[in-house]
């Protein structure tokens, strides 16, 4: 399974981000937070410019600001200075700060900084709660990110108690419409539910009289302080170890039932976390989901043949990976190579856990990969479309094939925050999305150019 | 003005008409305040990124890379090299053992799967903290390889996108002068300081060619190589927009006696006002000269007939936009300036002026060209931009991607000034372009469904 890719010292187009971008995507996803770098400015502005293009919504991103001085006698003076700042500028309900290289490298302890600054700002009123992470980017990518944002969230914030109804989920980086998908279908079982981060207002909102110096919506904060008495945790991403897991956390020191599952892309994955859902809420499926899937099944039947044996390669978030792979190959498409720039180690188990029952044997798989290796294999791989974020698409445009824009950065069409992946709609909206590519591709190279399929 | 400024910001906002004359700017960014600003690296980057022949090597953690990936818009008319990320994307161990070894091998493989004409190495924040000795790398490989390879100076902590500016320009200087020069013509220039967005500078340098003026080097848009290596022999640098190559143009001065020229190749004025001083600049350096005199002459004959075919596609924009309101802010004063000039061509009135980098010079100047009431802001941030923009009641925003989406949620119209952009704003057609942008987004009839649109029926 695991030929040898070549193995290059150094890296071009990478296929993945820092860690630090991925944290600041989970706090944002919190009610009333700011995220703050801390480290030298140049890292807050490139990852606002990144998620700006992706998102089309302002996000702020404070930073401490070091500057040369800073990082030979240690940042901690800028990074209280910082804190109070953006206290009292933003009124922000929560302060989450991650570290960057910088601040990595030359040793700080944010720890100790911060209690210090508890110490020093003694009394005061109105003061923000301030979460912290540890995000060097020369180990690991924004995923570690992004989970070890949440992991310590929960961590640092959740408290015990006698136990509620409460269901806490954490999907991992999906969406702004999957957020709000998720939060309905939670909704829909009756289940309470508190979901961590959730992003479908902060980084989708809509258009404003008054700026809002924090956008509304985020996860709230008193249902993350509450999350150590919920009755279960419903985490998403087979390719999540223990570490940087909330689940594994939360199960830990609370001692909640921890349910893992995929992300729930396409029908099999969607109806294992369908299930899951119905014996948390002693519900069946509200006929709302039985009528979408049945509508589903009738379209992956009406539209077979055009994608039956096509071959996709799939890159991007090891979980989506996964996800998109067991999309793909439930439709009759073949994944012949997926590759991440992740390093999770679980990347082929994960994959093969949800396709073996299908494909016949399973694709290339590689982790740690970037954009000229993919290219490199996919000269002699001659796939049929390629299944990724934008960044793929030189790849594309050199193979001349579709590119299925799913995931994160979408820096070449809007509405990337409303690409639907999860659920039964979310399968709905790829197939359409997946089978036109193809027919479109089909009709645009045939000499007649017919106007029927 | 609202009590909305930091108030260690106070004096970087001024109001023209209030008080007497006094920004305070080149500081660094306030700690916890969102600036707008980018870091050291950030400059060399964006200035040295459209030299399309060469390699561009990022030795560092992988964001600093990934996040300059193919950004800009700088089209080469050949070798696209510059538009791959090449990054030694360092790991722990790196970090713990030094990074030398990774980047020496990196170095290696890359120059020999690419063979570029020459190549550079950028340094990052943990860089300069693990102490990688980045020179002697360079040079050890510089002599197994047999072309430049060119540290650059960059580590983003070490002060704003100037500095960043400022290591681009001795990265380069360091190519310049080892070419062959003797056959460039007496009438001759550098285009310094356009990065050939959307095209641009194709377009200025046929503009310089029907002036009968030979182009030796473009630094950096659509840039080679060993066209910078003879940048010395060119009679003249013309330099547009106020930081980026200065510098280069002020040590080639020193070292070579090349003289320079500011220009701004932004709007109707400033263009002809650019094409007239070099037409000028030679009739002075060849007095009697009769070519000297020819060019002058084509010069005039050129600026006519871009004029008179520019102005009648003008005047329906003008006539829409007369009134409207403007705020603009850019990375540079420079551009803050032309821009000034351009809504003013469409009788459009500037309520708000402001830059990343401006000096105090240039926010004087400002204030010359600006009418009474007119803020002037230098490194602002969100809120900060926010409330003014609501205060003065703007029509349309001048600024870059990062302001894009504040205008936006505001129901504010907006226009791209930056190195994204993929449409030619320079030049008489430029013009016609940035009348069309601004128009397009004033005009637009989806300002009536946003809350703003309600609230000032
Ligand atoms: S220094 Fe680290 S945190 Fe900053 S942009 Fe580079 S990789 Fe990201
Ligand atoms: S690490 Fe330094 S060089 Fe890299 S983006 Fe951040 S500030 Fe700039």
């Amino acid at each position: 399974m695991s030929k040898n890719h070549p193995n290059y010292v150094s890296t071009t187009n990478a296929c993945k981000l820092c860690r630090p971008l991925g944290a600041c995507l989970a706090f944002k996803g919190i009610e009333g937070t700011v995220p703050y770098l801390h480290g030298s400015q140049g890292c807050a502005t490139y990852m606002r410019r990144y998620i700006i293009s992706h998102y089309n919504e302002p996000i702020d991103i404070a930073s401490s600001s070091l500057s040369e001085k800073h990082a030979v006698y240690g940042g901690g003076p800028n990074l209280k200075l910082g804190l109070t700042n953006v206290a009292e500028k933003y009124r922000p309900r929560m302060i989450g700060i991650a570290t960057t290289c910088l601040t990595e490298t030359i040793g700080d302890d944010v720890g100790m900084y911060l209690q210090e600054y508890a110490k020093d700002t003694a009394g005061s009123k109105g003061l923000p709660d301030i979460v912290n992470v540890s995000t060097p980017s020369y180990a690991g990518t924004h995923m570690e990110g992004f989970h070890g944002a949440i992991d310590q969230v929960i961590e640092q914030m959740a408290e015990g108690g006698p136990q509620n109804r409460t269901v806490n989920l954490l999907p991992g980086f999906v969406s702004s419409a999957d957020y709000r998908l998720l939060r309905e279908i939670m909704d829909d079982f009756g289940l309470d539910c508190t979901m961590l981060p959730d992003l479908s207002d902060t980084m989708d909102g809509p258009a404003m009289l008054e700026y809002e110096k924090v956008p509304a919506g985020g996860t709230p904060l008193a249902a993350i302080k509450a999350m150590g008495r919920s009755r279960a945790t419903i985490e998403f991403g087979r390719t999540l170890g223990r570490k940087g897991s909330g689940g594994f956390r939360l199960r830990k020191k609370f001692n909640i039932d921890d349910h893992r599952l995929g992300m729930p892309i396409g029908i099999e994955e969607t109806d294992r976390f369908f299930d899951l859902l119905c014996s948390l809420s002693g519900r069946p499926v509200p006929e709302k989901y039985v009528a979408e899937r049945g509508r589903l099944v009738d379209a992956y039947v009406d539209g077979h043949k055009y994608v039956f044996g096509k071959k996709a390669i799939i890159y991007g978030e090891e979980d989506l990976v996964v996800g998109m792979s067991a999309f793909l190959a439930e439709i009759g498409i073949f994944p012949i190579l997926c590759a991440s720039g992740g390093t999770s180690g679980r990347l082929a188990e994960a994959i093969a856990a949800v396709t073996a029952d299908i494909l016949p044997r399973q694709p290339e798989i590689h982790e740690g990969m970037d954009f000229f290796d993919i290219s490199e294999m996919a000269e002699t791989l001659a796939p049929d479309l390629i299944v990724g974020h934008s960044k793929g698409y030189p790849l594309a445009r050199k193979l001349n094939i579709p590119l299925i824009r799913v995931g994160f950065p979408i820096h070449d069409r809007v509405g990337g925050q409303r690409i639907l992946h999860l659920g039964y709609s979310g399968a709905q909206r790829l197939f359409d999305t997946v089978t036109n590519a193809v027919i479109a591709k089909k009709q645009a190279d045939s000499r007649v150019g017919y106007s029927y399929m | 003005m609202e009590a909305v400024a930091l108030k260690e910001r106070e004096n970087q906002i001024y109001i023209k008409g209030e008080t007497p004359f006094n920004i305070v700017c080149d500081k660094d960014s306030l700690a916890g305040a969102v600036s707008q600003r980018a870091c050291v690296f950030c400059g060399s980057r964006v200035v040295l990124y459209p030299i399309a022949d060469a390699l561009h090597l990022v030795h560092g953690p992988i964001g600093c890379a990934v996040y300059t990936w193919d950004i800009r818009g700088a089209l080469s008319s050949g070798p696209e090299l510059h538009r791959l990320s090449f990054s030694t994307d360092l790991q722990e161990m790196d970090v713990i053992f030094g990074g030398e070894k990774k980047l020496r091998q990196a170095l290696l493989e890359l120059i020999d799967r690419h063979n570029p004409k020459a190549a550079f190495v950028y340094s990052t924040c943990i860089v300069g903290i693990i102490g990688d000795d980045l020179e002697a790398i360079c040079r050890q490989v510089e002599r197994e390889k047999g072309i430049p390879v060119i540290p650059v100076k960059s580590e983003g902590f070490k002060g704003n996108k100037r500095a960043g500016y400022q290591a681009a320009c001795d990265a380069m200087f360091r190519l310049i002068g080892t070419g062959e020069t003797s056959s460039i013509s007496k009438f001759s220039l550098n285009i310094l300081g356009d990065f050939n967005l959307a095209g641009e500078i194709w377009m200025i340098r046929e503009y310089y060619e029907r002036m009968g003026i030979e182009v030796v080097a473009n630094i950096t848009g659509d840039g080679r190589v060993d066209d910078i290596r003879r940048a010395h022999g060119a009679a003249l640098n013309v330099v547009q927009c106020s930081g980026s190559t200065m510098q280069l143009a002020n040590m080639m001065e020193e070292q070579y006696g090349v003289p320079s020229m500011r220009v701004s190749y932004f709007g109707v004025e400033d263009m002809s006002e650019a094409l007239y001083d070099i037409a000028r600049f030679f009739k002075k350096k060849f007095p009697g000269d009769r070519e000297a005199d020819a060019i002058m002459e084509r010069t005039t004959a050129l600026v006519k007939e871009e004029v008179r075919n520019l102005m009648p596609g003008l005047e329906k924009y003008r006539k829409a936009l007369a009134g409207k309101k403007a705020a603009i802010y850019v990375g540079g004063s420079f551009k803050a300036f032309s821009l000034v000039k351009a809504f003013r061509l469409v009788d459009m009135e500037v309520v708000l002026v402001g830059s990343q980098t401006g000096t105090e010079e240039d926010y004087r100047e400002l204030e010359a060209i600006t009418d009474p009431g007119t803020i002037i802001v230098d490194d602002s941030n969100p809120l900060e931009l926010t409330s003014f923009l609501k205060e003065k009641g703007v029509d349309i925003f001048v600024g870059g991607v990062k302001e894009r989406p504040i205008a936006y949620k505001l129901g504010i119209g907006f226009c791209d000034h930056n190195h994204e952009r993929k449409e030619i704003l320079a030049g008489f057609e430029g013009m016609l372009n940035f009348a069309r942008e601004v128009y397009s987004s004033v005009m637009s009839p989806v300002w009536r469904f946003v809350p703003r649109a309600k609230s000032m029926e």
